[in-house]
């Protein structure tokens, strides 16, 4: 990794911190890039949730890397040895870069199952434990082109203790160094780039170590863990980001785990976080939810005239579900309706033939109206998660376009307007 | 062999001052055009054209019950080449309701599909579904298994809610009895289905959009299916469904009611056999005669890993498959088969629904290609060899032929080899 492809150019950095630029050299053949700040594609087993890839592509701009976590893949070791071209083209994916994560952002794990030694994931089948050298064997296998390194990660509770942090941040370290050792060793994981991973709960000091320890390492990149959303208030999550980011090198990407609230997301990029995974989209999709926040900071008088998108007649809804929670708790923060989305369950979308956002250009708004979607969702119909996770996911990839137009053009305050919302400054759409 | 006839089945018998009308109306709501018909069997390709397309004959129509297609969208099944699918009368006039589907434009604008859809009566489902339904003259009655109402769907409720839908193809609402029973049920609800057939037709307030299909009732007894038979083709309805099948009764009895009925039904009208979705038995009806098939069978198995292939059905899930990197089928042509293998699919079903989605695309693509297949082998004059062909691929060996189907292809002159 002396020889590391991938590589972050800057262009900007607004106040210190939110960075835009472009990670370069990603894939095999090096000829891949990713915008930054940027999200990856979430899959399940190589497969956005409910897509195939004829509805998939009916989505463009999507990310040119895709994520796939060893608690899907893990279970499947032995077929995926048998076959041994790796796990892309098992999966009849072509054109994509693949970045293999340990665990699945949407779901939470259980605690209390990590050792000294190993790691555990959760798949269709149960627990799986990992050593180090069954993790590696895995990568060997999934022949990703860049993969998270093994973690201890058990440490988001905020009643863990200062000793275990620590010693989960020294477990992580270990991990790391044994995964490197494996991994120079390994053919096929020539060219493959190792993301190591900040751990530290929410002890600032341990934080610290982590990011410094880790920087030391031949990494391409960083994996900040345990600072998903309900983990801790806002506020210290910020603070931590911003002390371990200062003590990242500025030309490596950082993705941060476990976040995907748009309102968190502004705020983390502003701590200097580069990567986010796409669950969102995909967590709000399994409510029966369809994004719907605004985020177009456009001056373009083309778009100026358009409706904005249909969501401040939401005010109940934004009542139901709550502002953001600063101190949210894990279980119900990640399956609870956010102020970014419309419940089409809801009665009142019935007899309602707009599109789910007025302007949208996925395919579901162009095709069908929320009464449609509203019946597909009362009559727990499949197409309902297709459509939605369609357009969530073209709604979640657009934001991040806006978001880095909005670092580009210095508009970064009026996009956080737009996202937030200007409560009370639009009234509804009436047809 | 292939001298094509053109009939339009729009003429209408119901007095004079509608002769005006049918004399304006040359642009007809159905239009059978007999491409070619096998100078063996019964079999016959037909161009049926109707309000939003024209569909190729034999055919097989997905069943879309909810307004929706088992997670496929209305893209990805109309490049499948699907050209008529089907929605549920009963379960679309629960929900959304009639009101809100014609506001949207019918079901077509509804779900946003541009080409045809057949909608049955409803009645099928009152009785199987709804515990609660008594069936007399006026109608089925039946509990809302919603709010517990009690409702009354009558011959004219169902055609005014198939108004509301705006379908290529209303069907009667018949009085339907299961093909298990017999005594005078059976003849009751054939001569009532005759009956609520004529209420039908003059509930039908679009008869220039959408065409209402007579559906022949009687049983397995061939005295009352030929009695039906008799009394229905006496109207002018643009097609004829045969029905009261495909219920659980014995194959024999099963193909022998639809072989007379075929021998009975004007030529130049479309025969829908409703219910039928298998591969034996969709090729065998089709040498019956039978021109439009539906069934739930290939979208519903597919959801439980079960992939249609020329040689019976493939059971993704199965733990023989977890390392078979072959395709379903690999000869055939549909998106799944083109980029994901057996091993792929089976290690999905434990991740995302989207296994299901790929099966279900695969599934509708085998009987799509069947039925392209058939009429293929239809116009170009070879379709008992293609039955030959057929039936050695779907089984291993000529023991293991249904004695059913080789009877009744023996009866149009087809002996297996």
């Amino acid at each position: 990794m002396a020889g590391s492809r991938m590589k972050l150019e800057l262009s900007r950095v607004v106040q210190g911190r939110s960075r835009l630029g472009v990670l370069k050299g990603l894939g095999r053949t090096g000829q891949h890039s990713l915008d930054v700040p940027g999200c990856l594609l979430y899959t399940h087993f190589g497969t956005v949730p409910h897509l195939t890839q004829d509805t998939l592509h009916t989505l463009s701009n999507l990310p040119s890397v895709t994520q796939i976590t060893l608690s899907n893949i893990a279970e499947h070791q032995e077929v995926l040895e048998e076959f041994k071209d790796g796990f892309r083209k098992f999966a009849g994916l072509h054109d994509t870069v693949l970045y293999c994560s340990l665990h699945d952002p949407a779901t939470s794990c259980p605690t209390g199952y990590t050792t000294n030694k190993t790691v555990s994931v959760w798949g269709s089948g149960g627990r799986i434990e990992l050593t180090v050298a069954k993790f590696m064997a895995l990568q060997r296998t999934v022949q990703p082109d860049w993969y998270q390194s093994m973690a201890d990660g058990e440490t988001w509770q905020n009643n863990t203790s200062r000793k275990r942090v620590r010693k989960s941040v020294d477990r992580t370290l270990t991990h790391l160094d044994e995964c490197l050792l494996v991994h120079q060793k390994s053919q096929e994981l020539e060219r493959v780039e190792v993301f190591g991973v900040v751990e530290g709960g929410d002890i600032l000091e341990e934080r610290v170590r982590s990011a410094r320890e880790t920087a030391k390492r031949p990494v391409a990149g960083f994996c900040l863990d345990g600072l998903q959303t309900g983990s801790m208030d806002h506020v210290l999550r910020s603070q931590l980001i911003t002390a371990v980011t200062k003590e990242l090198p500025e030309d490596k990407p950082r993705l941060l785990q476990g976040v995907g609230r748009p309102d968190e997301v502004l705020v983390c990029v502003e701590a200097g976080v580069d990567l986010f995974e796409s669950f969102f989209p995909f967590q709000v999709t399994e409510r029966g939810c369809a994004l719907c926040f605004a985020f177009d900071i456009s001056p373009d008088p083309e778009r100026a005239g358009r409706a904005p998108p249909a969501v401040l007649e939401l005010d109940k809804e934004r009542e139901m579900a709550g502002e953001p929670q600063p101190n949210g708790d894990r279980n119900g923060d990640q399956t609870q309706m956010t102020p970014f989305e419309m419940n089409l369950k809801d009665k009142r979308y019935h007899d309602d033939f707009r599109p789910l956002v007025e302007g949208c250009g996925c395919y579901c708004c162009k095709n069908h109206q929320r009464a449609y979607l509203h019946h597909l969702l009362v009559t727990n119909e499949l197409l309902a998660g297709v459509l939605l996770m369609i357009h969530n996911t073209a709604h979640y990839h657009g934001f991040f376009g806006a978001l880095r137009e909005a670092l580009a053009k210095d508009k970064l305050d009026l996009l956080k307007r737009r996202v937030l919302g200007e409560r009370g400054g639009q009234a509804e759409r009436k047809d | 062999m292939a001298a094509t006839t053109e009939c339009g089945a729009d003429s209408n018998a119901l007095g004079n001052n509608m002769s005006l009308k049918k004399a304006l109306s040359a642009a007809s709501p159905l239009t059978l055009r007999v491409v070619a018909e096998c100078p063996v069997t019964k079999a016959r390709a037909c161009d049926l054209i109707l309000p939003h397309s024209d569909v190729s004959t034999p055919v097989f129509m997905p069943v879309g019950t909810q307004g929706t297609l088992k997670g496929i969208t209305v893209d990805q099944l109309d490049g499948l080449g699907c050209q008529i699918c089907l929605g549920n009368t009963y379960h679309l006039g629960m929900r959304p309701g009639p009101e809100l589907i014609e506001k949207a434009n019918g079901l077509h604008g509804f779900m946003n599909w541009k080409r045809n859809l057949l909608t049955d009566s409803g009645g099928f489902q009152m009785v199987s579904l709804v515990e609660l339904s008594e069936v007399t003259e006026e109608g089925v009655k039946f509990k809302s298994p919603y709010d517990g109402k009690e409702i009354l769907l009558s011959p004219e409720k169902s055609i005014s809610i198939q108004n509301s839908l705006g379908s290529d193809i209303m069907m009667q609402l018949d009085d339907v009895v299961s093909s298990t029973v017999t005594g005078p049920r059976v003849e009751e609800a054939m001569h009532r289905s005759i009956r609520w057939l004529d209420r039908c037709i003059a509930a039908n307030k679009n008869p220039d959009k959408q065409n209402l299909f007579a559906i022949i009732q009687g049983g397995l007894n061939a005295k009352l299916r030929k009695a039906c038979l008799d009394e229905m083709t006496k109207r002018d309805v643009p097609g004829f469904a045969i029905g009261g099948l495909s219920g659980g009764e014995e194959k024999d009895d099963f193909w022998r009611m639809v072989t007379l009925s075929t021998d009975h039904l004007p030529r130049e009208k479309p025969r829908y056999l409703m219910g039928v979705g298998y591969a034996v038995d969709l090729v065998v009806c089709v040498a019956l005669g039978c021109d439009m098939f539906d069934c739930v069978f290939p979208t519903r198995t597919a959801r439980f890993g079960s992939a249609l292939v020329p040689w019976g059905s493939l059971q993704v899930k199965q733990k023989q498959y977890a390392k078979d990197l072959q395709p379903i089928d690999p000869d055939c042509q549909c998106p799944t088969c083109k980029r994901h293998s057996r091993a792929y699919l089976h290690a999905l079903f434990k991740s995302d629904t989207a296994a299901m989605h790929h099966i279900t695309i695969h599934n509708i693509a085998y009987q799509l290609s069947l039925m392209h297949s058939v009429r293929q082998s239809i116009i170009e004059g070879r379709f008992p060899e293609f039955i030959q062909t057929f039936m050695k691929r779907m089984f291993p060996s000529r023991e293991q032929y249904p004695s059913w189907a080789v009877d009744a292809l023996a009866s149009v002159n087809v002996t297996l080899e």
